[in-house]
């Protein structure tokens, strides 16, 4: 994928929108900064405002070791990616929408992780899946940006809803919606009968979001993004929300051998799938996606442990990887941006063009091997530890720590060697550096990844024993160190090294073989999830074909049929004991006009020419504007004579329009007799219903209660018109927006049939 | 539609017609009448107008656009009801100032915003339909 390029020849090298939008993250980060030493210290910030407190739900942020951690990551991320964005996208035509979005999924992002109210949290959470949707979909005239977007919000959407079951669920197991709080009550909850679905429900929101397998295909998808966005949302952060809610839940949920076997199992399946993908594609950024599942599945078999050394693993490892993958997503967008390709087969000999870029690269590629001196190694060091003290399973989560990291050694190789080492193909232009916005983050990033492994005892007190703190109640003493003695993980850590060699040195051969397997395998999830979305779409399609098939007869029969039927139905299940016809009062005119309606209904019915019917209508209609007036109601009788004018002038308009009568082709027999049984139908149940009402007697209590208060407490004498537009005001204007609505899509269909 | 009749009684009538929906507007309080019925009549008066000189006239003769006239109604039957949360009363509720012998009150600016909304309403529909 090409970088957007605009219309003119030279595109700006950076714009300065982008650059001046960079400081928000900027600030937040110097903010969490500011707070950093008295939240390492076990210092907690708190503030909260009620938001819809008959909801439980309270604008209530936390900010601890573990939302610290979480937030330095996304504003340093985010603060990389906008200044990289500045000049990546720069003359883009939509740069305001583009940084509108970023900013408002940093925020997002933010209130997931600092939100102390379980509701606040999954609107937060809900608020990422709908960014992320737009961002996905950036460039929205590509069908495939369309379609991942829209797989992409279907999958982490349907798990928000999961999310939102788990949040109500756990309220209905008696826990509170203050998440700081919610640990105490870890084991009331876990005895509780309910506590499989909850955990299920949960679990089920984290693995949508955090691409866990079966779950895990819209992220490799979701690269059609621009780099910026798959950079931001795709490695550092949106996908670690499900990493972050497990973290949060674990001492909620965690330690049951549910939590922990489904954990380590889900988690080790979704890193091996994930390590093993990433070495068929020759897309880097996509190379890149596949690393992020195999980081995703790692962290989560980290969570399934209950002991402080698998946490602090993950808690470790989450660094690790956010420092190196931010950092490797930026590269790989340079080296597009400034070839046009991200393709293995068309690059080369980078490092002579972009020395800077490659010394990034290289940095970032080293950390995620695990060559001492990195943080990567002292990330790889506590992953074996974490592997081996795991309760369940810790055979299979060392196994599979050990394959998928010699895999990501041989994938970092391949990134590293291929675009940068290699000769050049014949046919690849010369390209020059990146600009300095560009390259700042990678370095940046690649330094620090650099420092931390080399001071592992700062990071350790400073970063993760908070965060790790946090959700654990054991404040176990557990130092990363550079150098823990000759044992287990340090020959772990070395074999994996060796391993990654020797599948880097057969690389095309397991590639081929990894082709070939995933072209074979007998149904995949992505196919299911195609299948069921056609599916779905064409229900909808057929079902709208059937109920919305233009025919206004149709439309008319329907609705009036329904209406017959709901009244009727209940109607004839309480059918009074005995009808009496009410006892007929009034003036004698009054026989005169029902006669006349009926008169004109006839003519309705029977009439050979359009114009004979209006006349009809309208007759029917004045009618019953005169027995309004007759019977006192002269308010009504206005307003219904003056509708009936204007309906008959709006029907002629229309009407006169169509071909006479008599040239359209007649109606069925059967229709017109079906059309009359249902007339006769509804006009009996009005009838019947209307005498049932009138056995009874007439409550007058509201009608009392106007005609004592319209004039004292509104000041009017025509109590229709008081009640019209001063007690029942609300009313009247919910009903003039529909009729300003309802002439807004009269006059587009209107428009819409002239011009088409 | 070209008849001379009818042209002539249509410029007889629009005027005394429109001046009469504006004495219905005003009299709704106390006698049969209202914003609703107002426009109602208003709106005959126009597609009267329409009939017989088009509606290009018409949209001369209100000089703005109906889907304004009904916004801007909407706009009116609102602001009506903000005064009352200056009272601490909730929204919408009828505000009066008494003068010498009469009293105006926000229900009639309600009720003048329900005739525009109303009245917009129907002149879209109408010079949609009458356009060609």
């Amino acid at each position: 994928m090409k970088p957007p390029l605009p219309d003119i020849e030279k595109p700006p090298a950076c714009c300065r929108g982008g650059l001046f939008s960079s400081f928000l993250p900027l600030a937040l980060f110097g903010l969490l900064c500011f707070a950093w030493p008295r939240v390492a210290n076990g210092d907690i910030f708190a503030v909260q405002w009620p938001w819809v407190p008959s909801l439980d739900l309270d604008l209530a942020f936390r900010l601890d070791g573990l939302g610290l951690l979480f937030g330095l990551i996304i504003t340093m991320t985010g603060f990389f990616v906008c200044l990289y964005a500045s000049s990546y996208m720069a003359g883009h035509q939509h740069l305001g929408r583009f940084f509108l979005y970023l900013h408002g999924f940093m925020l997002a992002m933010l209130g997931i992780v600092l939100s102390d109210n379980l509701l606040l949290l999954f609107v937060f959470w809900e608020a990422t899946t709908l960014l992320s949707f737009l961002l996905i979909g950036f460039d929205h005239e590509k069908k495939t940006a369309r379609e991942n977007a829209r797989q992409a919000l279907l999958i982490t959407g349907g798990g928000g809803l999961f999310l939102l079951m788990g949040i109500l669920l756990l309220k209905t197991c008696g826990a509170g919606m203050t998440m700081s709080l919610l640990a105490d009550s870890g084991d009331l909850i876990r005895s509780h009968a309910l506590y499989p679905a909850v955990f299920i429900c949960i679990l089920v929101g984290a693995m949508t979001k955090s691409a866990q397998v079966p779950f895990h295909f819209w992220l490799p998808n979701a690269m059609t993004a621009p780099t910026p966005i798959s950079a931001f949302l795709h490695a550092a952060t949106m996908v670690k929300a499900g990493i972050y809610l497990l973290m949060r839940f674990h001492p909620v949920l965690g330690g049951t051998s549910l939590w922990m076997g489904t954990l380590v199992v889900i988690g080790g399946a979704t890193a091996l799938w994930g390590a093993v993908q990433a070495l068929a594609p020759c897309d880097l950024k996509r190379i890149l996606a596949y690393t992020t599942l195999m980081a995703l599945g790692i962290l989560t078999l980290f969570l399934g442990g209950k002991n402080v050394l698998s946490l602090t693993a993950a808690a470790t490892f989450l660094m690790v990887h956010a420092l190196y993958k931010a950092a490797l997503f930026l590269a790989v967008g340079s080296i597009d941006h400034q070839t046009g390709t991200r393709d293995l087969a068309h690059l080369g000999g980078l490092l002579k063009q972009m020395p800077l870029t490659a010394l990034a690269v290289a940095a970032a590629t080293m950390s995620m091997a695990g060559f001492p001196l990195f943080f990567g190694f002292i990330g790889k060091e506590i992953m074996y530890e974490g592997a081996l003290a795991e309760e369940m399973f810790p055979a299979f989560a060392t196994g599979a720590t050990l394959i998928s990291n010699a895999l990501m050694t041989a994938v970092a190789a391949i990134i590293l060697i291929t675009p940068f080492l290699q000769k050049p193909p014949q046919n690849m232009q010369a390209v020059q550096e990146a600009p300095w916005t560009m390259r700042l983050g990678p370095a940046v990033m690649g330094t620090v990844g650099i420092i931390f492994g080399i001071i592992p005892e700062w990071v350790s007190a400073n970063l993760v024993q908070p965060a790790v703190f946090s959700i654990h109640p054991d404040r176990a003493d557990i130092r990363l160190a550079f150098f823990h003695g000759i044992n287990l993980p340090l020959f772990l850590s070395i074999l994996t090294l060796a391993l990654g060699s020797l599948i880097y040195r057969y690389r095309i051969l397991l590639r081929h073989g990894v082709e070939t397997f995933v072209q074979r395998s007998w149904i995949t999830t992505p196919e299911l999830y195609q299948r069921a979305l056609d599916g779905f779409l064409s229900l909808a399609g057929g079902f709208t074909k059937k109920i919305q098939n233009g025919s206004l007869h149709f439309y008319l029969f329907v609705t009036i049929f329904t209406m017959v039927a709901a009244v009727g139905w209940p109607w004839i299940c309480h059918f009074p004991a005995a009808l009496v016809l009410p006892e007929i009062v009034g003036p004698h005119i009054a026989f005169g006009l029902f006669a006349f309606i009926l008169a004109s209904t006839g003519v309705v019915v029977t009439a050979r020419k359009r114009l004979s019917a209006i006349g009809g209508l309208a007759g029917v209609g004045s009618g019953v504007a005169l027995i309004f007036l007759v019977f006192g109601a002269p308010d009504i009788a206005l307003t219904q004579l003056l509708v009936e004018t204007l309906t008959v002038i709006f029907v002629s308009l229309v009407l006169l329009r169509l071909p006479p009568m008599d040239t359209v082709t007649k109606r069925p027999y059967s229709r017109t007799i079906k059309d009359a049984g249902l007339s006769l139908g509804a006009g009996l149940v009005l009838t019947t219903v209307l005498m049932g009402v009138l056995q009874v007697p007439l409550d007058r209590t509201l009608t009392a209660f106007f005609e004592n208060h319209a004039y004292i407490a509104a000041h009017g004498r025509n109590i229709v018109n008081v009640i019209l537009v001063d007690f029942r005001s609300l009313d009247t204007l919910g009903e003039i927006c529909v009729v300003v609505l309802a002439a807004w899509a009269a006059v587009t269909l209107i428009r819409r049939h002239k011009e088409g | 539609m070209q008849s001379v009749i009818l042209k002539t009684a249509t410029h007889l009538m629009v005027g005394l017609m429109l001046v009469f929906a504006v004495y219905v507007l005003l009299r709704g309080h106390h006698e049969p009448g209202g914003g609703f019925s107002a426009a109602l009549l208003a709106g005959t008066a126009f597609a009267l107008f329409a009939i017989t000189e088009g509606a290009d006239q018409v949209r001369r003769a209100i000089r703005i656009r109906p889907a304004t006239m009904a916004m801007t109604g909407l706009a009116m039957a609102m602001a009506a009801g903000l005064p009352a949360l200056f009272t601490g009363t909730p929204f919408l509720t009828g505000i009066w100032w008494h003068g010498n012998g009469f009293s105006v009150g926000t229900p009639l600016i309600f009720d003048m915003g329900v005739f525009l909304a109303v009245l917009g309403a129907i002149l879209s529909i109408l010079l949609a339909l009458e356009e060609n």
